[in-house]
């Protein structure tokens, strides 16, 4: 089904439009509207009112989520987008743009509305370079303490050198106890370490046994995503770099990702056909993500190279042959194009059903042995239940999603609430847990991949009956893309680990003006403090754990 | 002494029943390997001691484990099932650097990391060998125009073998292991490179604008990495 139709449906039906709304609520504090693709509503407001424009429209209007804020830097200004969704319809979208000027770019910081601006304003300071008054701790985020400039500015230049230091970090918390029987000490976790999952900094204050604080440190795997797509043309340019986010075999799933945002902005139809094999593929690169998901999550709590993170490695294996069947590729498999996909399916397609089919067949079979081994364990339970508590309302402040936001209650799921591909026309359910902790993410990571299956199976059987003469696999997209300039967009997919939405500027040339990426990890890592503060070192561990973050998406 | 069977009671018959059963008739050569009967009578294999060392260091190697970025994926899976590593000689990952001999550098190496990959491969012990596995531990890989990265391990740490790819397929990991493995046996190092990037004391670096600014927020003991991205490659 064509994207455009579900965003029109809302305004019309109700009459007054959600603008009016919008307009209504917050009264004088709007500046002037703008043209937003899939924002029903896009709000300029001043840069001293953002907290209350925001809170008014969570409280009065429901938008609870602040999904991602946008900064970028104009000839003339600065920019912040704050883009708002709502938990229970994520399709009501209200984009909320702060300008700043060029000299004093100061905004205020939205983080006493949402905890999740903390980072993502972090990151606008860094990257481009605005500054947020009030916010609770504004340093660097992503490049190291010392650098100098901010690179996705305007007048950013490369070539300049940098210094990076190796320092010892301090125990923040040492003066707080100088006088209490209590003594703190500081732990370094990572940013080599097994259990942090690639290149995470957690600094860590224990107090005896407990956390008394814990401190994420990101960017050791800053890639500067956002700068190569910036760099590269719509057609073919970006569509690599997707594989490289969410690495954890999940490339489809941010392929996917980039495909919706910009098929959305230069208005792409996709034959039904590629949306078949789209979700079909999406699916198996989710089993396969949730499969190291476990894996490592195994791995975190018992130690050591276990016979579940083995197992995992087996299946996964499976996976990776039948989608290198399909792309060619184990891990980047660049099979998305704009308008539909590289390649048909594999000759001989019986073939390739058949391998399919007896991986969906035995995978029943391979999840009890996983039950068998981790869940119904009691040692995994002693471990995992009720330890790493995340309440829902928490979760939400901070922008949870994916199976973090489910295993907290939280029934958000784009594919079914925002639908893309060819989701809204299969049976599948979405998975939600109450249990909120540690234990519920792990299975709701293991019915997903059930969920999955069924989707899988499905796909199989449709492709499988599939006319002939009517396997279109790409629509006509020109060689050269140039979307109107100025317009944008914000388009979100449900990835392996949450909502991954990319936020795209047009600015009448074949390249993105901005691409900015909505990581689901940046958001769900935030939680961390939440889940374990407080609690025993060895549950910061396996809480790490279950957010199952991948640092190439944290960082990008 | 066996421990397979059960012993009941004090009688130590059932232990020599065993050992006379396993030692068989006539003369006793348990000790005795193929390679041994290969070589004849002598129990003696006269080699070189380096030759034997390097023999010795090339099939016994412990790996560190070490996971930067989207091709530890892939490393793990040479680790794992199917492909194992260990097959080779080579399957030990070590958390800590103090025990590893082999170091794989497997992904892009970013200016806030490339100090402490240095700090890590300075704690293993000599001699240690590197693997570069990915195209971004050649150049930076696709992320080779980024603002952020450093473009190739080889700036930082030398490297010995350099695996292609993006990533390697972990036929080709497996591939650049026993290359590097043969090198080893053959007492080849790795080239001397001159390291663009070293980690000194912020003191000692040549006074510049950069270092000017960051002069009062630096002290001058901590040890610092400076990056001239104009004169990387
Ligand atoms: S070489 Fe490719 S797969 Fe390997 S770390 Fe670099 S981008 Fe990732």
């Amino acid at each position: 089904m064509s994207v455009e139709e579900t965003e029109e449906t809302p305004e019309i039906e109700a009459g007054v439009t959600v603008e009016d709304e919008v307009l209504d609520t917050l009264g004088d504090t709007v500046q002037t509207t703008e043209e937003h693709l899939n924002a029903d509503a896009s709000v300029v407001v001043r840069p001293d009112q953002v907290q209350d424009t925001l809170s008014a429209l969570r409280d009065d209007m429901g938008y609870d989520h602040l999904s991602c804020v946008t900064a970028q830097e104009y000839e003339d200004r600065y920019e912040s987008i704050y883009h708002m969704k709502q938990y229970d319809d994520p399709t009501q979208e209200v984009s909320v743009v702060v300008p700043a000027s060029k000299d004093e770019p100061i905004s205020q910081s939205a983080e006493p509305v949402f905890r999740t601006a903390d980072w993502h304003e972090r990151e606008a300071y860094d990257l481009v370079g605005i500054n947020y008054e009030d916010h609770p701790d504004p340093r660097r985020i992503l490049l190291p303490e010392t650098w100098q400039g901010h690179p996705l500015g305007q007048d950013y230049d490369q070539d300049s050198p940098q210094i990076v230091t190796l320092s010892e970090w301090d125990n923040p918390l040492r003066d707080d106890h100088v006088d209490d029987e209590a003594d703190t000490m500081f732990l370094n976790i990572g940013p080599h370490h097994p259990a942090t999952h690639g290149v995470l900094h957690v600094k860590t204050v224990l107090d005896g046994e407990t956390v008394a604080d814990v401190d994420p440190d990101i960017g050791y795997l800053h890639r500067c995503e956002e700068q190569m797509c910036q760099n590269g043309t719509y057609r073919h340019q970006i569509m690599p770099y997707p594989d490289r986010w969410d690495y954890v075999s999940a490339g489809i799933l941010n392929e996917w990702a980039y495909a919706r945002a910009a098929e959305d902005l230069a208005d792409i139809e996709v034959p039904e056909y590629a949306q078949v094999i789209r979700t079909m593929s999406a699916e198996l690169c989710r089993i396969a993500a949730h499969m190291l998901a476990l894996g490592t999550f195994a791995l975190d709590v018992f130690g050591d190279f276990t016979a579940t993170f083995q197992y995992a490695f087996r299946d996964r294996e499976v996976i990776q042959n039948i989608l290198e069947d399909l792309t060619g590729q184990r891990m980047m498999f660049n099979y998305f194009r704009l308008g539909g996909v590289a390649w048909d399916l594999p000759e001989p397609r019986e073939e390739f059903f058949e391998k399919t089919r007896d991986f969906l067949e035995e995978l029943p079979a391979k999840l009890e042995e996983y039950h068998d081994l981790i869940t119904g364990n009691e040692i995994f339970q002693l471990r995992c239940v009720d330890t790493g508590i995340l309440e829902p309302e928490v979760a939400k402040s901070y922008g949870a999603t994916g199976p973090v936001a489910r295993a907290s209650g939280i029934d958000y799921d784009l594919r079914r609430d925002d639908p893309y591909g060819y989701y809204d026309e299969l049976d599948w359910d979405v998975v939600t847990e109450d249990g909120c902790d540690n234990f519920s993410r792990v299975i709701v990571r293991m019915q997903e991949v059930e969920e999955s299956a069924k989707i899988i199976e499905q796909c199989v059987d449709l492709l499988e009956e599939w006319p002939e003469d009517d396997r279109t696999i790409q629509s006509n997209v020109p060689r050269t893309l140039k979307p109107d300039a100025d317009a944008e967009t914000y388009r979100a997919v449900e990835a392996a680990k949450g909502e991954l939405g990319i936020y795209i500027r047009s600015d009448g040339t074949d390249k993105p003006g901005r691409f900015k990426i909505r990581s689901p990890c940046f958001s769900n890592l935030q939680t961390l403090g939440e889940m374990s503060e407080g609690e025993y070192i060895p549950d910061l561990i396996a809480s790490l754990g279950s957010l199952d973050i991948v640092l190439g998406e944290v960082d990008r | 002494m066996s421990s397979d069977n059960p012993i009941d009671g004090g009688s130590t018959d059932m232990l020599t029943d065993t050992r006379d059963a396993r030692m068989g008739e006539g003369l006793d050569d348990r000790f005795n390997s193929r390679l041994r009967e290969a070589l004849g009578s002598s129990p003696f294999i006269l080699t070189k001691f380096d030759k034997f060392m390097n023999w010795v260091r090339g099939s016994s190697m412990f790996m560190l484990q070490f996971g930067i970025a989207c091709c530890s994926i892939e490393m793990i899976h040479t680790y794992a099932i199917k492909h194992d590593l260990d097959r080779f000689h080579a399957g030990v990952p070590r958390a800590s650097p103090r025990q590893a001999d082999v170091i794989i550098v497997p992904g892009t190496i970013v200016s806030k990391f490339a100090p402490r990959m240095k700090r890590v491969y300075d704690q293993m012990p000599e001699p240690k060998f590197v693997v570069g596995m990915g195209s971004c531990t050649i150049s930076g890989g696709p992320f080779q125009e980024g603002y952020n990265v450093i473009k190739g391990a080889e700036e930082v740490i030398p490297v010995d073998i350099h695996v292609p790819g993006c990533p390697p397929r972990p036929e080709a990991l497996v591939y650049g292991v026993a290359k590097l493995q043969e090198r080893i046996a053959n007492g080849e190092s790795s080239p001397v490179v001159v390291k663009p990037y070293e980690l000194e004391q912020f003191g000692d670096m040549e006074r510049d604008e950069v270092v000017d600014k960051l002069a009062d927020q630096i002290d001058e003991e901590t040890l610092a990495m400076r990056y001239n991205w104009a004169d990387s490659p």
